[in-house]
């Protein structure tokens, strides 16, 4: 092997090569193997159960609408943060962090109190006929409020980085502000948000601890799959979980596998040649 | 279209940018401003721009009062200091942003036909389906000037255009700016640090300190008759001697120079290096060589005077003279200015 002048590839890549077998692969082939127990026959039954589909739909619907909500709210969120100076800016900043750093559970309990039929949120809407609780809704307000910051914290260090001349650029050339935002600033922003709204949408396929104290839980409505996947495991029936489980997998790994091509499409101009 | 600035007024926070600065540009002109960094020379062309607005005063298009018209509408063609092309967008699409936005609606065949005589124009055929990334610093420069005319500016304003590129591709690319404009006959403005680009491009130099105009003229005014020593020093090397003025004769060791409108007192005499004559006997300020610097074409020789100023000055080649040599230093027109 040709001589290398940085020290520590053995270290280094052994402790990574360790971690990653041990904490990622490792639990992932136990899954599929658990999965792979079940014949074919009785896997698909599992997995194509209407129990089951129904907690599919549910929970890709409701992840895409909570990442549709986030793409829309945590963008102007990073513009307000990245663009404007004002007081307790960087309060709002530090807050954003918050979903990461709270318990999850602990977010659902909040979120269940505050939007329950007499909860502060929950009275005055329950009022105007709208329930929260124990909805869909319920699941889609849980998503959101877990998975905002891969939003915000994606497409926050990309919008400080773009040069204020381009916009500049835009306005001498006689653009609209909408026309530089749509033609100038989105298309430079569609790479990190992107990749924003992958993370918020895989965390909202996945989340768990916020929503069940929300959604109320009941089978072909508000069931999420990884619920589906847990009340499984309580029943000790592990390969039915794990086949479950499985697809969940396989969608995750079906959409980053797709982002990173949209990714990469979208980067193409930074290509030397 | 000729532009006015009247008696302009920019203030940041508490720092004044500039300080009433008033200027004429007639049409079809080249006028360079010319200033050290802080001079507020970028300021004065963004106000032209409409990309920062003056807090007195007024900025006249032709005859109309342009000052609070917005950058969109104003007409005008910017060059950016660094381009600020639009990194996602092919050479071909930057130029022809400009013409996609306008609100006068052109068909794509009438666009990308515009994009190709543009391309034509500053020399870039071929390479329209590249990104910015994948070409060089003077191509950007020059996509940078095609997209700016793409939208045909009323004017047309550089922000230090040839700052980011090597030497040799500044000196061609300012030959073909000028070019350019005298081809098309566009007022163009542009800001510089750099004399030699002010004096090789432009037909007017407005040269600033401190955001006041300090001079304005022809290169050839400006470098003949430098109005003050600070215009005198930023134009070039200049060396300076401390003189003593009465009855308008500047005196330095017996050796007087006439010094028309100025003070008794204390004054400065500033010439150029390359105006002196080396001389072993006679006429001259008495000096002792320190130092022969060799250059490809010149001599650069450093000498000190009897009470220790220093003078720098330009010798041919064969100058034969070493360090320690007494002399007197002969000066060619010399220049004095109140201290």
């Amino acid at each position: 092997m040709a001589r290398r002048i940085l020290p520590g590839l053995s270290l280094t890549l052994g402790i990574t090569l360790m971690y990653v077998a041990i904490i990622v692969v490792l639990p992932l082939g136990a899954l599929i193997f658990k999965a792979a127990s079940l014949g074919p026959e009785d896997y698909w039954r599992i997995v194509s159960s209407e129990r089951a589909t129904a907690s599919y739909r549910v929970t890709i619907l409701c992840a895409l609408a909570a990442t549709l909500f986030n793409l829309v709210f945590g963008m102007a969120l990073a513009w307000v943060i990245v663009r404007y100076r004002f007081p307790g800016r960087r309060f709002i900043d530090a807050l954003v962090d918050l979903p990461f750093a709270l318990p999850t559970a602990v977010a659902g309990i909040a979120l269940t109190t505050l939007f329950a039929s007499n909860g502060w949120f929950g009275a005055p809407l329950a009022a105007i006929g709208i329930k929260v609780a124990y909805t869909p809704l319920g699941i889609i307000i849980a998503m959101a409020f877990t998975s905002l910051p891969f939003i915000v914290r994606t497409v926050q260090p990309v919008l400080e980085e773009l040069d204020p001349a381009l916009e500049e650029a835009g306005q001498t050339l006689g653009a609209s502000d909408l026309e530089i935002f749509l033609r100038v600033i989105l298309p430079q922003l569609a790479p990190a948000l992107l990749a924003g709204l992958s993370l918020s949408f895989a965390r909202s396929l996945g989340e768990f601890g916020a929503i069940i104290f929300i959604a109320g839980n009941q089978p072909f409505d508000t069931e999420i799959t990884a619920l589906l996947a847990f009340i499984r495991l309580e029943e000790y029936d592990y390969p039915a979980s794990a086949a479950i489980a499985s697809v969940m997998l396989i969608a995750a790994f079906t959409m980053l596998a797709i982002t990173n091509l949209l990714q990469a499409r979208a980067l193409r101009y930074t290509v030397k040649g | 279209m000729k532009i006015r600035l009247d008696t302009v007024v920019k203030t940041f926070d508490t720092f004044r940018a500039v300080h009433g600065v008033s200027l004429d540009i007639e049409s079809g002109e080249l006028v360079a401003l010319l200033g050290p960094s802080g001079s507020g020379k970028t300021t004065i062309l963004r106000m032209v721009a409409g990309l920062e607005f003056p807090d007195g005063g007024a900025i006249y298009f032709g005859d109309e009062n342009a000052t609070d018209i917005e950058v969109r509408h104003r007409g005008v063609g910017f060059v950016f200091q660094h381009y600020a092309l639009f990194p996602h967008m092919t050479v071909g699409e930057n130029i022809a942003f400009g013409m996609k936005v306008s609100k006068t609606k052109r068909s794509g065949s009438e666009i990308s036909e515009r994009v190709a005589h543009l391309l034509r124009l500053v020399q870039l055929e071929g390479l329209e389906d590249r990104f910015p990334a994948q070409i060089s610093g003077g191509q950007r420069q020059r996509v940078a000037l095609a997209r700016a005319l793409a939208v045909d500016p009323k004017v047309l304003l550089l922000d230090e255009p040839f700052g980011a590129l090597d030497a040799n591709v500044r000196r061609d690319l300012r030959r073909w700016l000028r070019k350019i404009h005298d081809e098309l006959g566009i007022t163009t403005l542009f800001v510089t640090h750099d004399q030699a680009e002010a004096l090789d491009l432009a037909d007017r130099v407005v040269i600033l300190d401190k955001g006041r105009i300090v001079q304005t003229g022809t290169p050839e005014e400006v470098c003949r008759a430098p109005a003050s020593a600070f215009v005198m020093n930023f134009l070039g090397d200049a060396n300076r001697l401390k003189v003593t003025v009465s009855d308008e004769k500047a005196q330095i060791h017996n050796v007087t120079f006439e010094a028309p409108d100025i003070a008794d007192g204390p004054a400065e005499l500033y010439f150029r290096p390359a105006d002196v004559t080396w001389r072993e006997d006679g006429h001259g300020i008495q000096a002792t060589i320190a130092r022969v610097i060799d250059r490809p074409d010149s001599r650069r020789v450093l000498a000190l005077t009897v009470d220790g100023q220093s003078i720098e000055f330009d010798a041919a080649p064969e100058f034969p003279f070493r360090a320690e040599t007494r002399g007197f230093v002969d000066i060619r027109r010399p220049r004095v200015y109140p201290a």
